[in-house]
């Protein structure tokens, strides 16, 4: 392997030159990023960047000093338009072609589009830097938010528009927030959270209608209106698997990798948001869009192409912070999990528990008890 | 073999302690990183580094 080409500059893209410098590998690898900035971190992006309390600088992955020592040949504000396996080459969007011998995907997602609803200077989606600068302007200058969508990322937008004093209604169809991440014990542990700081929470609602004019205004499925300055919708996203279209690798939940993170027998691997693979822990597909995944694989996905055969199964772990509280999940919750609360109880403001599927723990919860993760990451591994 | 760490970005997610445990430990209350040692020991290099890669806010330097 002479010549490894990573699609991707973000975290999983990032990590995986790292390892692969790390496992000893000292020809050239090119990254290709449709971005025009430095690798950022998106996390702080709904939080301290959005807030503004943080500078885009304060977001960089990595510092350049630790980048330019990585020597790779960076191609960055220029998109991956295709890839033809036969002749192991990739085509940019500016027209270049360029050849691989190792091919990493780390294309990421896209924040999912409501159609018929475009970003506008109210109606925003957030994935990007510039996404996230856009939204921290508006939000700036307005009195009211309205966040369509209350995920992970939806809700962490909530608290933070709620921090910066604005009045705030928070939007899903779902009964609770974070329903599919957290389960409805804890669900509605956070939309009391919301409530007591002053959020309108109007789950078990969708919307029905959204019009323009001087402000939003949402028509909710209850007949119920909602008026807003601003409004963010964040209902998920998209592999960003477009430019794979005529590769003919499997795509149909993002890459799908084997438990190697192999796309193909050919020197494909994907790491990162875009890549679904058998965990073996788990005995399932999964796609895990979490930060700590994207570093962990994109450092899997490096080994693999240096030849080491040892299946990806990791638990999976993301946090969340909203407002003055921190929560933190170990494995992914099945819809039928119950959860046991095994340090507090749910109605403090500190507590740690554990779901259990047909009696057998598969992940863990904390709030605002991060040190506890750890300890119960091993009742996880128990298994 | 130096190490700082950035407590302000630092957001708890006790990676580094899974990967070094001599040399990061976490805040009993907020579970901010806290340095058992700046100058980890040859034998704690490799995790060291490794805590630096995982961690997920880039809260960790390691230099030398």
């Amino acid at each position: 392997m002479r010549h490894v080409v990573i699609v991707g500059a973000s975290a999983a893209g990032v990590s995986c030159a790292e390892e692969l410098r790390r496992g000893g590998f000292s020809e050239r690898i090119t990254i290709i990023g449709d971005e025009g900035h430095p690798p950022y971190d998106r996390p702080p992006l709904s939080k301290q960047f959005a807030a503004g309390a943080w500078d885009a600088g304060r977001c960089a992955l990595r510092q350049e000093s630790q980048l330019e020592k990585l020597g790779l040949e960076w191609h960055p504000g220029v998109a991956a338009t295709a890839l033809d396996r036969q002749g192991k080459t990739l085509v940019l969007a500016d027209g270049r072609e360029i050849g691989y011998d190792g091919l990493v995907i780390a294309t990421g997602v896209s924040a999912r589009r409501l159609s018929g609803y475009e970003p506008s200077d109210r109606i925003h989606y957030l994935r990007r830097l510039e996404d996230a600068a856009r939204l921290r302007d508006a939000m700036s200058s307005a009195a009211t938010v309205a966040v369509v969508g209350a995920g992970v990322l939806g809700s962490e937008i909530a608290a933070t528009a709620r921090g910066l004093g604005l009045q705030v209604t928070l939007i899903d169809p779902m009964p609770v927030p974070m329903l599919r991440q957290v389960g409805p014990a804890l669900g509605a542990k956070l939309a009391e959270l919301h409530a007591a700081k002053g959020v309108e929470v109007r789950t078990g609602n969708g919307v029905t209608r959204m019009e323009e004019n001087g402000a939003c205004l949402l028509t909710l499925s209850n007949g119920s209106a909602v008026k807003a300055d601003v409004v963010l919708i964040a209902v998920g996203s998209v592999p960003n698997t477009g430019w794979l279209a005529s590769s003919g690798l499997d795509l149909s939940d993002g890459v799908s990798c084997d438990e190697y993170l192999r796309a193909g027998p050919d020197g494909i691997v994907a790491a990162g948001d875009v890549a679904s693979w058998q965990h073996l822990g788990l005995g399932r597909r999964v796609r895990v869009e979490h930060r700590t995944n994207a570093s962990e694989q994109g450092q899997a996905a490096a080994r693999t192409l240096l030849g080491e055969r040892s299946p990806f199964c990791p638990i999976p772990f993301f946090w969340t912070d909203q407002y003055d509280v921190r929560i933190q999940v170990l494995g992914l919750p099945t819809a039928t999990a119950e959860l046991d609360v095994v340090s507090g109880s749910l109605g403090d403001d500190r507590f740690a528990g554990l779901y259990y599927d047909a009696d057998v723990p598969v992940a863990a919860v904390t709030w605002n008890m991060p040190r506890e993760t750890r300890r119960l990451r091993l009742a996880l591994c128990g298994q | 073999m130096k190490v700082e760490i950035d407590r302000a970005k630092c957001v708890a997610s006790g990676q580094c302690v899974l990967a070094a445990p001599a040399v990061f430990d976490q805040d009993e209350e907020d579970g901010i990183v806290t340095l058992l040692t700046d100058e980890p020991s040859p034998a704690d290099a490799d995790g060291t580094h490794e805590a630096a890669f995982l961690c997920p806010a880039q809260a960790i330097l390691v230099t030398g």
